[in-house]
Order: structure tokens, then C-alpha cells, then sequence
């Protein structure tokens, strides 16, 4: 077996990484990432593999590594097929394979929507580089010039006599050849793309609806034990006694196992607790229901939500540290006859992945293998060894399928107890995780109470803005002092850009309670509530169209770029309100704003903003009955994400999305008394079911040729103050607190 | 002792007669495609039909599945998906997958006794299976392609 001899190494540079997650990953991978030894996967052995992304076995396979986690977000079969295009490959003839934890293929943390928009160019250099290697020892081995050949779905074809040869009868020769410069690909014309921008299955679509894919839940060891584990009912909180003697006498119950607390910041370490060891899931939860544990609850056991929300509000009554300021709102405020003020609330809100979280691990000979749902392997890595004394690189972490993710999987501290109580008992351990674990043991996203103020023009168009948010910060989780919002200010926050001359964007302080995380679409869903929801309450004061009202606040088509200490636009990504208006006049045309009949007890409401590159404007349809019931008839999203990949998979992001967001207006609501959660199961954490959920959601691709842009969170966010904003159209109802099950609609 | 048939193939199972079926079908015997979602009845990732009708094996012991027909994601079809299954994948319905089994599950059980549904029917008997992705409205279209393209 002949592997490519003469590969330089790279150096893989990795970015400042403190809070994890949303340091766009463009910066921290190398142009064209090169492999720099042999490993082990099919790629890798592959006769011609000219990087760590794309192996070519004589047999004509190619086999191209998916290294981002799929959670439903389509990257394992989007990735491969960018890299597939630029190969001139049959996409038939391509094996996927899913990259372990590796530090070799960049950033594998697959959250903030940006598997595409950092990978695009990576993928398509690999693709382009093994091509360029099959042409060149295809013109070597014809004796012709290279400019004479070409590909034509794995083939090098000799363009003036027709002679080919398949891309596996290549491999071998190509393998002797230098791996190409970055400056020597040619990559493809757009006209010439046959993957990108064109409709695809998921790569796993057949196995998924026969039961045969492999998600974390299912993974299996001969030999392995089952856990469930016992964790602290408050965070931060210890074991002081366990009686284990009932749980013992449980059938299948093995032993028990206390897991140490965490030492503060609790990042992604494991709460601690006692963990219940079973020759099956099932006896080792009925275990856990025997024990008897005394907690001493620690420092948080005082957390009461309703206590903590009204004091958030009262905080962002008064001035806070400002993180924008443009103009002079003071002055304005104080000369004009009329402003108008509203104070908005979004609660806690839990993940509920629908497959709760779960791992597999092996601790043998001073090295853990492990099996884990995770949006985040290499942090898995890292997790596990400080977690059982070894070094990052004898950690094996092999990705499943995610029964979903949307951000929880990021925090890999189940991985991680599974890991540890593999090395106690000398044996591969499954961790389960309850739902009831799932909810009352997340990385929540933070509660936000959030005041706005406006002063009025003889139009009621605002002269003067003011917008404070006040949450405790996912900064928390890593370093216990913090009390500010950090890039969370930049989730349509300090970047909202309406065209207005005096702007004011202040941040206040709150401690953090409970373990807090990224959840898709992140401070997003907060902020876009209430700027959007307030934007409509303008409109209303001012007795205009909505709609109009919103485009007049964004103003003309310009680029914004804001010169705001600590903001920074991302390159190549200027925030275009040329672009934002159209996604909004598009979603209000096809919804038909201002033309369609409506029923009685129907509303539509608009939402619009840009997040994770990309412009989203959704216009919701409501019916709310004489009985106040709710329901969602229709729902038009219009996006702009730049060059997409997949279309079939970025209309399924919105349309979940448009879900998501209804789960999260309706019925999202996290609370704790005592420090404990009170929620716990679907019962009393209710997200959408299928007569709830919108019965139609029309989504409109605007096409594009900017770079591609993220899909998975940005449609979340316009959902709740565009359902909001329609209840009020439908009812004159104003809802500025979420849930929507805590207020009565008629 | 517990006899169970199980897509077909004879089991007996001498433990916990208590053991939901959801975890003897997943612990015991392997066949991981029937999913745990809540455990409470509240979300259907865990559907299997026991005696061709529906119902949420995560609540039902095993003694009580005992002597009856029960079929998995595994023990629809044989040959080729199932219709149901088919309508599935040509709506590219999934998204992450973990709670289709369960969908399909229902769904096959829906059009059995409904052979075409009514948007109605269809929440009513698919209200009980959470989708956290949100694929509802193509779980709706699926439904509906296979009840014309005559699922039984």
C-alpha cells in the first residue's frame, strides 16, 4: 500500500477558544488541510489520498470524511458532496466515513451554524486537489498535455481522442505524484457545479427509516454495563450520605458509584453524584429510585426564577454598561413629547434533544475508547482525559448519529462520566441519561429580561432608541465571576441596524445559577423578540402597516459597518440591508401581506433579521379561536444564506425551525425553586406536536452567488415575535412575556 | 418465563417481567432501531405495534407483551422498505432521524385502521409522536403519499 510520501506538514492553528463555541472557525483551520501520518480510516488507507478528507481505493471508491457531527443540520451528506463536486465524482461511488475527535481536520465543533460557510472552500480544495492528481498522472501515463484533459464523473477523459480511465485505474499513479499547491487547483465555474445548489437525500436516509442507523443510544460493547446516574438536585451541590442497600437489592443492579462533584467552573465537567451500575437500562433506573441520598444543596440552593426574573427586570429598569452609542438618546429623550417604553421576558428554555444524552466508553490500558453523540469530539477528548488522568491523544472518540443536538451535545459531561466510571469498574460503561435528567440537568439558555425605549418623531419613527438586555451570561459556565453578556451582545443585539440617527445598546449584570449554554439561535431568540415585538408596537402607535414600518426602520439598502469596540463583522460577510429588505418583501409577498383575505381570528406578523450570516424574515399566520385556542395555519419564511449546497435540506432547517421557534413561544419554560428545576418531562416541558406546530411552512430560497452562509439557527428566532406580533394583529393582544401558555389570549 | 414473538422469531426471557418491552427489545435482544425518548409515555420514539396495534413500548412490561405478535422498525418489511417507509424517504421527511421509527410506527398503524386519513385523523393519531426537529408537515405529506400510493 503506497501512501503520498512527500506532504508537508501544516500546522493546524487554533483559535482563542475561551466560551467554546462561537469563534467562527474560517480562521482555525489550514487553507487545504494536509495529512501529516497514516491513520486509520478507509480514506486514509486509500491508495491515493492527497489529504485528510478524500481517499481513492483502486476499485474506483472514494471514500470522503465527514468531520462534522450530523444532528439532523444535513453537514455529513453536504460536506462530502462539495468535496464530491470539485472531484468530478459519482456521488454513487462515494463512502462516507465519520471522522473521529481529530484535531487534523480543523474544528469539528459543530454548532453556530457554520459547517458550510468555514468548510466550503476547505472541501472543494480537496476535492479539486485529488482531481488535479488524477488528470496529471492520466496525461503522464497518455503522454499528452494536461490542458488536453479533463473529468467527466470519475473519469479522466483525453478530450480530442475520448480516451478515459477511471479515477480507481488513476489512483495508484496519482499517489506518486506531488500533492498539488493550493495556487495550481482550478476549481470549478458555478455553471459546472453538479452537487452544489442541487436537491439531496441524506446521505443515511434509508438506514434512518428502517431502524439500522446507529445513534449514540444504540451503540454496544460485548461486556459493557449500564449506568444511571443520581446527579445533585442543585448545582454545585454534594452527596453528604447514600444508602445504597435497597437499590442493591434491585434485580440486575450491580454496585453503586459515587462521582466526585466538579471543582469549580463547572465547564463541561460532570455534576457529580452516585451512579447506579445495572446489567441494563431499565434495572439501573429502578436502582436509582432506591436510593437514599442526603444532598447538601451549596451556594445555589437559594435560586428561586420568579425572584431572579423580577430582579432582571428591575436591572434593566436603570442604565446599564452601554456596548453601543450613537448619537445622543439622552438629549432626545428629554426634548421629545413622546416616547414610548416596553419591557420584554424570555424564561430559561432546555434542549430536549430528542435522544437524551448518552455515552459509550472503554477505559483499558491507559486509553478510553468512546462512542458519543457530540456536536464537539475534540472537546470530548480533551474532557475525558483531564477527566481520567490520560493524555488528549489516547482518547478515541468515535461521533454517532445525534438523535438532535442544538447545542446541548456541545458539553460532552455525560462523555465524560461514562469515561470515569468505565476506568473504576475496569469495563465499558453506557451512561444513560433520563429525560427526566435531560430537563432538569441542562445547559440552559439564559433567562433575559430586557427594556425599550423610543422616542417619537411627529411620524412616530423613532428619533431616539434605547435597548437594554440583562441576563446572566454562558460565560458562567467557564469562569464563575462573569456577569456580562459577551459575543451573546452580538446575536442581534449591537448590530440591529435600523437608520437611526441616536442609538443606544446597553447590557446589565446577572449571576448565573443554573449551567447555562448555547441553544440554536442562542441570545438570538431573546433579542429578536423583543426588538422585533417592539419594532411592531411602533408601527401600531404610529398607525402604520407593520411591514412598511419595519422596512422604513431598516432603511435603504446600504452596508452597515459598525465600528464598535468589541463587534466585529465577520470578513467577507458585511451585514447588506439590501439584502435583509428583500428576504422581508419576499416572505410579505408570497404570505400575501395587505392582500389575502383573512378569516375571523386571524392575524399575520412579521420578523426579519440576519444570524449566522444569514437573512431571514418569516411572516406567521395565527387563528386564535373563540376559546382562545391557538393555532398556526401558515407560516412564509424567505432566506438568503448565500450560495447554498443542499436546497431539499435547508428548506427541511427552516421548516424545523419554524417548529422550534413555535415550541419555544408557546410552551418554553424553564423554572426552579429552591435551586431545583421544576420541570422534567414533556408533560410539564411541552414543545410542539403535530397540531400545534404551523401546518404549513413555505420556504423561499433567494439565490445568491455571496458566500454560503449558516441554516440551522437563524429561522428560529423570527418565529416567536412574528407569532407575537400576529396574535396582536388577530386579537389586539400584546405579548411581551414568554410563554405563551402562561397568558390568555382572548 | 416469558414467551415473546418477536418479528416473527420466538423469544423466551426469564427476568424482570416488569422490564418495559422498549428495554428488552434494546438491552436484550439488540434491536436498538425502537427508540427511548421519555419513558413515560409522552413522546412515541418508542412505538412498536404488539398485536399490529400501536402502543408506546417504553410503558408496557414485558409480561403483558408476553404470548403477542410484536413487530419493530426492523420487522416491517422484509424485502425493500415498507410503503410507509418508502413515502418517507421520496419526502425526505428525516431529519436527525431518532424519532422516525417511531412516526412510521404510528403511521403504518394509522393508515391500517384509516386508509386515508383526514388532516384530522392524522393529528389525532400522530399527536402523541414528538418530532423535536419539527418534520410535522412532511410527516403529514408522507402520510398522505402513502395513503394514495395504497399502503395497507
Amino acid at each position: 500500500m503506497s501512501h503520498i510520501q512527500n506532504v508537508s506538514r501544516r500546522g493546524f492553528v487554533k483559535g482563542a477558544l475561551s466560551g467554546g463555541a462561537f469563534i467562527l472557525a474560517a480562521s482555525i483551520v489550514p487553507d487545504v488541510v494536509r495529512a501529516d501520518t497514516a491513520k486509520d480510516t478507509p480514506a486514509d488507507r486509500a491508495i491515493l489520498h492527497p489529504n485528510v478528507f478524500v481517499g481513492i481505493e483502486k476499485d474506483g471508491t472514494v471514500y470522503i470524511i465527514a468531520h462534522r457531527s450530523e444532528m439532523g443540520n444535513g453537514s455529513r451528506t453536504a460536506l462530502p458532496r462539495i468535496l464530491a463536486d470539485e472531484l468530478d465524482a459519482d456521488w454513487k461511488r462515494v463512502k462516507i466515513i465519520q471522522a473521529v475527535g481529530d484535531a487534523r481536520y480543523g474544528g469539528q465543533d459543530t454548532d453556530a451554524s457554520h459547517s458550510i460557510s468555514s468548510f466550503f472552500s476547505v472541501m472543494r480544495e480537496a476535492g479539486a486537489t485529488a482531481r488535479l492528481m488524477l488528470i496529471r498522472a492520466a496525461a503522464e501515463q497518455w503522454s499528452v498535455p494536461i490542458a488536453e484533459c479533463a473529468t467527466d464523473l470519475h473519469v479522466v477523459v483525453h478530450v480530442p481522442t475520448g480516451r478515459k480511465s477511471g479515477y480507481g485505474d488513476l489512483a495508484f499513479a496519482a499517489a506518486k505524484l506531488p500533492v498539488p499547491k493550493k495556487a495550481e487547483l482550478q476549481l470549478k465555474s458555478r455553471t459546472k457545479w453538479r452537487y452544489i445548489g442541487k436537491d439531496a437525500s441524506l446521505y443515511d436516509l434509508e438506514d434512518i427509516c428502517r431502524g439500522k442507523a446507529i445513534y449514540g443510544m444504540d451503540a454496544r460493547l460485548d461486556g459493557m454495563v449500564y449506568a444511571s446516574i443520581e446527579h445533585p438536585p442543585v448545582l454545585g451541590g454534594t452527596v453528604k450520605s447514600c444508602q445504597n442497600d435497597e437499590a442493591l437489592r434491585v434485580p440486575g443492579v450491580r454496585q453503586t458509584v459515587l462521582i466526585e462533584p466538579f471543582t469549580p467552573p463547572h465547564e463541561y465537567q460532570p455534576l457529580g453524584g452516585v451512579a447506579v451500575i445495572a446489567d441494563n437500562t431499565w434495572a439501573a433506573f429502578q436502582g436509582r429510585k432506591k436510593l437514599r441520598i442526603v444532598w447538601d444543596d451549596g451556594p445555589n440552593a437559594a435560586y428561586n426564577s420568579d425572584t431572579f426574573r423580577a430582579e432582571l427586570q428591575e436591572t434593566a429598569r436603570h442604565p446599564c454598561k452601554v456596548v453601543r452609542n450613537q448619537g445622543d438618546v439622552d438629549a432626545e429623550f428629554d426634548k421629545s413629547r413622546t416616547t414610548i417604553e416596553a419591557e420584554y421576558f424570555v424564561p430559561h428554555l432546555a434542549h430536549a434533544t430528542m435522544e437524551p444524552p448518552v455515552a459509550l466508553a472503554e477505559f483499558r490500558d491507559g486509553k478510553v475508547t468512546a462512542w458519543v453523540p457530540t456536536q464537539n469530539p475534540q472537546s470530548v477528548q480533551e474532557l475525558i482525559a483531564k477527566a481520567v488522568g490520560i493524555r488528549k491523544q489516547d482518547v478515541i472518540c468515535h461521533v454517532t448519529l445525534l438523535g438532535s443536538g442544538f447545542g446541548r451535545k456541545t458539553f460532552g459531561d455525560y462523555a465524560a462520566e461514562a469515561a470515569v466510571l468505565s476506568k473504576r469498574l475496569g469495563k465499558p460503561v453506557k451512561v444513560v441519561w433520563s429525560r427526566e435528567d435531560d430537563i432538569k440537568f441542562g445547559y440552559y439558555l439564559p433567562v433575559a429580561g430586557m427594556y425599550l425605549k423610543a422616542a417619537l418623531d411627529s411620524k412616530g419613527k423613532p428619533a431616539a432608541w434605547l435597548q437594554r438586555s440583562v441576563f446572566p451570561p454562558i460565560n458562567s459556565t467557564f469562569d464563575s465571576a462573569a456577569r456580562y453578556g459577551s459575543w451573546e451582545l452580538n446575536n442581534n443585539w449591537i448590530e440591529v441596524p435600523f437608520d437611526i440617527p441616536n442609538f443606544r445598546v446597553e447590557n446589565g449584570p446577572a449571576q448565573a445559577h443554573v449551567r447555562l449554554g448555547w441553544l440554536r439561535s442562542v441570545a438570538s431568540a431573546y433579542h429578536t423578540f423583543a426588538v422585533q415585538s417592539f419594532v411592531n408596537e411602533l408601527a401600531h402607535n404610529a398607525g402604520r402597516d407593520s411591514l412598511e414600518y419595519l422596512l422604513d426602520l431598516v432603511g435603504p439598502p446600504r452596508i452597515v459597518d459598525l465600528e464598535i469596540p468589541g463587534y466585529k463583522s465577520e470578513p467577507g460577510y458585511p451585514l447588506d440591508i439590501g439584502r435583509l429588505r428583500r428576504v422581508t418583501e419576499l416572505a410579505a409577498e408570497k404570505a400575501g401581506w395587505g392582500k389575502r383575505k383573512l378569516g375571523k381570528g386571524r392575524g399575520l406578523g412579521i420578523a426579519a433579521h440576519r444570524y449566522a450570516h444569514t437573512y431571514v424574515a418569516s411572516v406567521v399566520e395565527v387563528e386564535v379561536t373563540e376559546k382562545g385556542d391557538l393555532r398556526i395555519p401558515r407560516i412564509d419564511t424567505a432566506v438568503d444564506a448565500g450560495t447554498v449546497v443542499n436546497p431539499a435540506y435547508v428548506r427541511a432547517q427552516l421548516e424545523g425551525s419554524a417548529v422550534f421557534g413555535t415550541s419555544i413561544a408557546r410552551s418554553g419554560e424553564i423554572t426552579a425553586t429552591n435551586g431545583v428545576v421544576n420541570q422534567g418531562n414533556f408533560d410539564d416541558y411541552p414543545v410542539a406536536r403535530i397540531d400545534e406546530a404551523p401546518y404549513q411552512t413555505n420556504v423561499y430560497i433567494v439565490e445568491s452567488d455571496a458566500p454560503p452562509a449558516g441554516v440551522g439557527e437563524p429561522g428560529v428566532s423570527v418565529i416567536p415575535p412574528a407569532l407575537c406580533n400576529a396574535i396582536f394583529a388577530a386579537t389586539g393582544k400584546r405579548i411581551r412575556d414568554l410563554p405563551l401558555s402562561r397568558h390568555r389570549l382572548i | 418465563m416469558n414467551q415473546l414473538k418477536v418479528n416473527g422469531v420466538d423469544h423466551s426471557f426469564s427476568g424482570d417481567s416488569e422490564m418495559p418491552l422498549l428495554w428488552y427489545l434494546r438491552d436484550i435482544l439488540g434491536l436498538t432501531g425502537t427508540k427511548f425518548g421519555c419513558g413515560e409515555a409522552l413522546c412515541g420514539c418508542c412505538t412498536v405495534h404488539v398485536d399490529g396495534e400501536a402502543i408506546r413500548s417504553c410503558v408496557l412490561p414485558v409480561g403483558d407483551a408476553a404470548g403477542k405478535e410484536i413487530t419493530t422498525i426492523e420487522g416491517v418489511a422484509e424485502n425493500g422498505p415498507h410503503p410507509v417507509q418508502k413515502a418517507w424517504m421520496d419526502l425526505n421527511v428525516p431529519q436527525c432521524g431518532y424519532c422516525q421509527a417511531g412516526q412510521i410506527m404510528q403511521a403504518i398503524a394509522l393508515l391500517k385502521h384509516k386508509p386515508k386519513p383526514s388532516d384530522q385523523d392524522i393529528d389525532e393519531e400522530m399527536a402523541g409522536n414528538i418530532c423535536r426537529c419539527g418534520t410535522y408537515q412532511r410527516i403529514r405529506a408522507a402520510i398522505k403519499a402513502a395513503s394514495a400510493g395504497g399502503a395497507s
